[in-house]
Formats: C-alpha cells, sequence, structure tokens
C-alpha cells in the first residue's frame, strides 16, 4: 500500500507496509502514482515486464523524457526487491497472535480527586466529579492500586502510574504518600515507577514543583494557548479566567526541568480554529516541549469541531509544521508531540496492532475502585 | 540526478521477527488522554 502526498514543498511516498518514507522529484512522484494507479499490488517480476515499461511511456511520455521513465522504474524496482516499496501486507495474521497474548497491566491512571478548582467548559469529567459525587481517592485505595499494578504487572519492569483527576493538586498529600510508597515498593519487587501529573497549575508552588522535579518522569501542565482563548473555555468557578494565575507558574516549572521531561498541553476547539497560534503563543512564553489536541464533545456543544472544519484544521497543521522547522532553523526550536515521529526506533508492528492498550495494560482507578473505564478513547 | 531519497534504514517487517517485548510506554500517558497517539512511540530496545 503506497500514500504519497506534497506538503511544504516535498513530495512524499510512504510504503505503509514496511514504514519506509522517500523524498522524491515531480518525476518519481508522477510515476509511482501511476504504477501504483496501474497495479496497487506490484511485484519485482511485474514491474519488470515489458508491459509496465510500454503503459508508463504511454501514460508519461510526453511530459518526461524515456531514460528518465525507465531510470525512475528501475530505482522503484530496486526499492520494490528491497522491500521498501510496494510492500505485501503480511500482518494480518499477526492479528490473532496479539489479540490472544496474554496481556499484563503496565500502567495505571489514579483519578486522585474528582473534584477541581477549575470550571472548563469542555470538561469530560464534569468540572472533575466525573459525573458522581466530589470525592479525593484515599491513601489506602492508591496503595491497594499499586499493589495491584505490581502484582499484575508479570516481568514488566518499568511501571508507569498518572496522578490524574480532576485536579490532583487537591489531594496532593496522597500523591506524596503514594510515591513513597511506590519508591519502597519497587525496590522490593524489582520494579521502576515511572510517575507522571497531569496538572491546571492553580495549586502549583515552590514545594510542590521541588517534590515534581524530584519524583515525576513527566509533567503535563493544561493551558489553550491565548490568553482569550484559555480564558474562555478555563475559567474559574467564578467565571474568572485562569491564564494570568498560571501562566508564570508554568514558565518556572518548565525552567526548573531544564525544559525536559514535561508537556504544556492544550485543547483547541471550535472557538479556536486557528490553533496554531495557540502553538505559538506557547513558542513565545518559552515553552519547548507542547501539545496541543482536539476537543472531545457531545456534536451539539457550539465548541465542539464539524466536520466542515477538517479543512481549515488540515491547513493549520501545516501551518505549525512551517512554524516549527522556521523556529528550529532560527535556533528556538520546540517539541510539538504529535511531529515527534521516530522513523528509525518507532514502535513494532506488535505495538501497532495493539494499540495504546488502554482498556487492557492501561486501567483507570477512581476513588471508589478499579475501573476498566476507558477515559483515553 | 537521483530521484529518490529513502529518509530511513530500518524497515517495519523486521520488527514481526523479534514481537512486542511490551516494555514501551503506554501511549497517552506522554502528554494527552484524548488521542491515542501510537504513531511516535518509541521502541525501548532500540533506546
Amino acid at each position: 500500500m503506497i500514500h504519497q502526498y506534497q506538503n511544504n514543498g516535498y513530495n512524499i511516498v510512504l510504503d505503509v507496509n514496511s514504514g519506509a518514507v522517500h523524498v522524491v522529484d515531480q518525476e518519481a512522484y508522477d510515476v509511482i502514482e501511476v504504477l501504483n494507479r496501474m497495479n496497487e499490488d506490484h511485484t519485482v517480476e511485474t514491474l519488470k515486464s515489458p508491459e509496465t515499461a510500454e503503459a508508463l511511456k504511454k501514460e508519461l511520455g510526453e511530459k518526461y523524457s524515456e531514460k528518465d521513465l525507465l531510470d525512475i522504474l528501475e530505482a522503484v524496482t530496486e526499492l520494490t526487491e528491497q522491500g521498501r516499496l510496494f510492500t505485501k501486507d503480511i500482518y494480518e495474521s499477526f492479528i490473532d497472535v496479539v489479540k490472544q497474548r496474554k496481556t499484563v497491566v503496565k500502567a495505571l491512571c489514579l483519578h486522585i480527586a474528582h473534584d477541581c478548582n477549575l470550571a472548563c467548559k469542555y470538561c469530560f469529567a464534569e468540572e472533575g466529579e466525573y459525573h458522581g459525587r466530589r470525592a479525593l481517592m484515599s491513601y489506602e485505595v492508591g496503595k491497594k492500586a499499586l499493589d495491584f499494578l505490581i502484582a499484575n504487572s508479570g516481568t514488566r519492569r518499568n511501571l508507569e502510574v498518572d496522578f490524574f483527576g480532576g485536579e490532583p493538586l487537591m489531594n496532593w498529600q496522597v500523591v506524596k504518600d503514594l510515591v513513597a510508597y511506590g519508591r519502597e515498593q519497587e525496590k522490593l519487587h524489582d520494579k521502576h515507577f515511572r510517575f507522571t501529573l497531569t496538572t491546571n497549575g492553580v495549586l502549583l508552588n515552590d514545594e510542590v514543583q521541588e517534590f515534581v522535579n524530584k519524583e515525576m518522569d513527566n509533567v503535563v501542565i493544561s493551558l489553550d494557548g491565548r490568553k482569550e482563548v484559555n480564558d474562555q473555555m478555563r475559567p474559574f468557578r467564578n467565571g474568572k479566567g485562569s491564564y494570568d494565575l498560571i501562566v508564570p507558574k508554568f514558565q518556572k516549572l518548565a525552567e526548573s526541568r531544564n525544559q525536559e521531561k514535561y508537556y504544556i498541553r492544550g485543547t483547541f476547539t471550535r472557538n479556536n480554529l486557528d490553533f496554531s497560534k495557540d502553538v505559538e503563543h506557547f513558542a513565545d512564553l518559552g515553552f519547548k516541549q507542547m501539545s496541543i489536541e482536539p476537543v472531545v464533545g457531545d456534536d451539539t456543544e457550539p465548541y465542539a469541531i464539524q466536520k466542515e472544519d477538517l479543512p481549515q484544521i488540515f491547513e493549520e497543521y501545516d501551518k505549525l509544521a512551517k512554524f516549527l522547522i522556521e523556529r528550529e532553523k532560527s535556533g528556538r526550536g520546540f517539541n510539538f508531540f504529535h511531529f515527534m515521529i521516530d522513523l528509525e526506533g518507532g514502535p513494532c508492528v506488535s505495538k501497532r496492532l495493539s494499540g495504546c492498550g488502554s482498556g487492557t495494560e492501561y486501567l483507570a482507578v477512581t476513588p471508589w475502585e478499579i475501573s476498566t473505564h476507558v477515559i483515553s478513547l | 540526478m537521483k530521484h529518490i531519497k529513502t529518509l530511513n534504514t530500518q524497515t517495519l517487517n523486521n520488527t514481526v521477527k523479534k514481537g512486542g517485548c511490551g516494555e514501551c510506554q503506554t501511549s497517552c500517558q506522554s502528554a494527552c488522554k484524548t488521542s491515542c497517539t501510537v504513531g511516535n512511540q518509541t521502541c525501548e530496545n532500540a533506546k
């Protein structure tokens, strides 16, 4: 299967089944397009057949020289031979293997607090309450959750625990106690906990920062971008915007972590379909690790993204890519989470087939019980 | 002139042989809770 597209002055050809990425000139782009249209299941043999060369000349002979067409056909054949173009889909038979594999629990999302000090309008957790009564996770429930994770993790050594909410800083002492418990248990069971914290920053202070920098592998800090964008969707319960209070704290935290191992993470909605400007704003505020994601919500909500918004959204990602490259070239680069693709050491086939693990390897724990309720999909 | 430049050297089908070790990070923990991003995961063994 071949997927090809033109973007930002580049012609990209992706051989989906091998994961090979090719940058090609216009002639090769056209040749591959014609070959693929002719026969999606080309093999070295069919590419080498005189009919293929003839068909190619017939279709593109007026546009390009015969020599060029045959040179490109030869290069395509060579890449096909190497398993980098027209690669067969050999993965279907592995689906059952992956499905039937014995899974272990690798990660937990602890809903440390079903309560929040902000009243974000798009909150899937109903202002932190998750459609139920407000509650804080007790140390006992958290401890049992960590025990459960260790007991069900098999031979997996790295275990991930997310302190999530609501707003986890509203139950900060329990977070600290659970980290201490985890550190004690990991030694006993030869495990290693990677803790992460997701916070809106309202209660962030020096003491929290110091602890987080010592213990948390990653911190996700929530901000939607420009002040007016953020404050429209992320107000306090009294309606006041949160931007002015949290931005200086986030800047300080990011610096104190050497601009690493954190993400400033925003949500874009129908109110800011020009979200590349919000990423730009993050960069202008000095942040180096960022992510912005489309809102998830009921279609009837005024902020919900509609199908007709998609062309603009696609364009924004292209703008964002250009902006990122410009910044990189000027020595002020940053990482955008969804553009960070490791072409050499990316996910293996097994990972791609098994997906993110939500509901099997990754479970959520509410203040009341362990739940297979999937919050991430 | 070279018409095709290939950016990566590894091919995905090679990873089938090894099978999955399962040590990689759970996808959505890095930055988001609302989108499943498997594509940019890094293999723990490749580090």
